[in-house]
């Protein structure tokens, strides 16, 4: 592998409009660092050679003609979430095992038209349910992190832990992932990487396959803030497709890297201290607080009284949206089917057969919460209490301009330490799904690295429609950090 | 609130998942765990408060009442696990 892959997105794409590179090239050797890299790190679930050199030589046409948009010929890897026309598209999981789309997203449609060169699939949790890859069909993904003088492999995080340890490893210059309740933002946390969620409707969610539709935020890995940013920007826009697209106008998410965060207020809110934190994590809140101080902001101590209501509502609303959406796998029109006696024995057999333990844990719990007579006690209790959350949010962002908490409890954990309690692998996602129950952008950006060597996130919150102030506070944290570690190759 | 295995297998059957008996056991036992987590909602006062229905409100987008796909049948059809003369292939469902 030549440097080229080791280069931030933006410094790739400099040399692509200089014809330092050409589009071919730039594929030839991502393609190739994947292929390698997929034994040790199984981070794949499809390739598609073809495709990828005919997009990359459509790049370099537009490229000598001195067209191209924000990512022409840079090569990315897609979430196995998403819809690539012609390429497996299963949500790592077997009922959808062989799915090829006969579509494509609306955000991989964009990236395309962008510029961007399709590289990889890249597995997940199975339709996105897990914090560590675990669950994906394909067996997990293995960080390319390992703590000092230790050879245990550990998980990149999840559900888009492919994404995380793509880019974490400089397999390609971005990645797409989903962020329900934490899965872009932890994985990036676990790996080092930049990991990004707009506001809701920003990205729409047509073309990806379905988890808790008012939950489900697709966003970017990136190597950079500004990279993240970049990517943002080519994946977001309004979509007639999807009804809950937002109608604004993207802004120019780039342009806020960089800006000066002097005078910005910063919360820190005292819910986010949660018992048995290690003590690593408090240390590297604390010390982006004072480089965000260092930076001029001004640190307002906060509230967010319902924090710790936010997890158990996302347990009911998200497995209960899930048994709904995922009730289209009947075997029926797509997907696999197992013949069964009479109909309905087909179903429970195509269902059973084709789902994991994971998932079918979650749409029995919202199977369970949207029965008869359940309802108003789970599902209308969970959504008031969502609004209970948002409401903290609001009132939190009266005072401040942006909320700086740590990504994840925890650095990333050993493949199979967690895998038999079901509560504590949900306990992962305790900083990061409020935003998802409020629809607040959120990001997290490497900040350094706990004792045994392995990378730290740092998350930063903002109101609905501020992606700038996030990018802002974000790339100020990068600054500072000046993070540049690297996972060690054993690959 | 608890569940039992009966309601276990009723939960299954609802979902339309076939669940081996030798899984309903830990499937109590998990689903147990979970629930009796999240009763902790119980605490919050939700007194007079919305139901959250939009994380940002807008209007819901309407749009011209005209057809904007279809005639294609070939790929509609292409992912299904059975199909023949253009049809999906089903069980019989009529008893």
């Amino acid at each position: 592998m030549s440097d080229l892959l080791k280069l931030s997105l933006d410094e790739v794409s400099a040399k692509l409009k200089g014809k330092d590179v050409s589009a071919t090239e730039l594929a030839r050797e991502a393609f190739a660092a994947c292929q390698a890299a997929q034994p040790a790190l199984n981070a794949f679930t499809a390739f598609d050679e073809e495709k990828t050199l005919a997009m990359a030589k459509a790049a370099d046409e537009r490229l000598a003609k001195g067209e191209g948009g924000l990512l022409e010929g840079v090569p990315l890897a897609i979430k196995d979430l998403f819809a690539v026309e012609g390429v497996d598209t299963s949500a790592s999981s077997n009922i959808l095992k062989g799915f090829k789309p006969t579509y494509e997203s609306t955000v991989t449609s964009k990236l395309w038209d962008a510029g961007a060169v399709f590289v990889a699939k890249t597995s997940m949790d199975e339709f996105a349910m897990g914090s560590s890859n675990e669950t994906a069909n394909t067996g997990p993904v293995v960080n390319p992190w390992k703590a000092q003088g230790s050879d245990e492999s550990l998980t990149p995080g999840g559900s888009s832990g492919g994404s995380a340890s793509a880019v974490a490893a400089d397999l390609c210059f971005g990645a797409t992932g989903t962020d329900t309740g934490g899965s872009i933002r932890q994985p990036a946390s676990f790996t080092g990487t930049v990991g990004v969620k707009g506001t809701y409707g920003r990205t729409s969610r047509w073309g990806v396959v379905a988890f808790a539709s008012s939950l489900d935020h697709p966003g970017p890995f990136a190597k950079t803030v500004k990279d993240s940013a970049l990517l943002l920007q080519a994946m977001s826009g309004h979509d007639p497709k999807d009804s809950t697209s937002l109608p604004n106008d993207v802004p120019d998410f780039a342009a806020a890297v960089g800006q000066s965060v002097k005078g910005l207020k910063i919360g820190v809110p005292k819910e986010y201290r949660v018992d048995g934190m290690p003590a690593e994590i408090d240390e590297v809140w604390q010390t982006g607080i004072d480089w965000l101080k260092a930076a001029g902001c001004e640190i307002v101590d906060i509230s967010l009284p319902h924090t710790k209501y936010a997890l158990p509502a996302y347990y009911i609303v998200a497995p209960a949206e899930a048994s709904s959406n995922l009730a289209r796998y009947d075997g029926m029109r797509y997907g696999n089917r197992v013949e069964g006696k009479d109909l309905h024995d087909t179903y429970e057999q195509t269902r059973g057969a084709g789902f994991g333990h994971e998932v079918q844990r979650r749409i029995m719990i919202g199977t369970y919460v949207l029965s008869a007579g359940y309802y108003d006690a789970y599902y209308l209790r969970a959504q008031k209490v969502r609004t209970r959350i948002l409401q903290d949010f609001h009132d939190a962002f009266d005072k401040v301009d942006a909320i700086l908490t740590p990504s994840a409890p925890s650095a990333a954990f050993g493949l199979g330490t967690k895998s038999d309690d079901p509560i504590a692998m949900y306990l992962n996602d305790v900083f990061t799904v409020t935003a998802n129950l409020a629809g607040v952008p959120a990001m997290s950006v490497p900040a350094g690295l706990d004792k045994a060597g392995l990378p730290l996130g740092l998350q930063v919150i903002t109101r609905a429609l501020d992606e700038e102030t996030m990018f802002k506070v974000g790339a100020a944290l990068e600054d500072s950090a000046g993070f540049g570690h690297k996972a060690a190759k054993w690959w | 609130m608890s569940v039992t295995a009966d309601d276990v297998r009723r939960i299954a059957r609802l979902a339309r998942l076939a669940e081996p008996e030798d899984r309903i056991d830990t499937l109590v036992g998990e689903l147990n765990g979970i629930l009796n987590w999240i009763e902790q909602l119980n605490e919050v006062d939700v007194e007079g408060v919305q139901a959250m229905t939009t994380p940002v409100a807008f209007p819901l987008p309407m749009r011209e009442d005209a057809i904007t796909d279809g005639g294609i049948r070939d790929q509609v059809l292409a992912n299904a696990p059975k199909s023949d003369e253009g049809f999906f292939v089903v069980p019989k469902s009529v008893e």
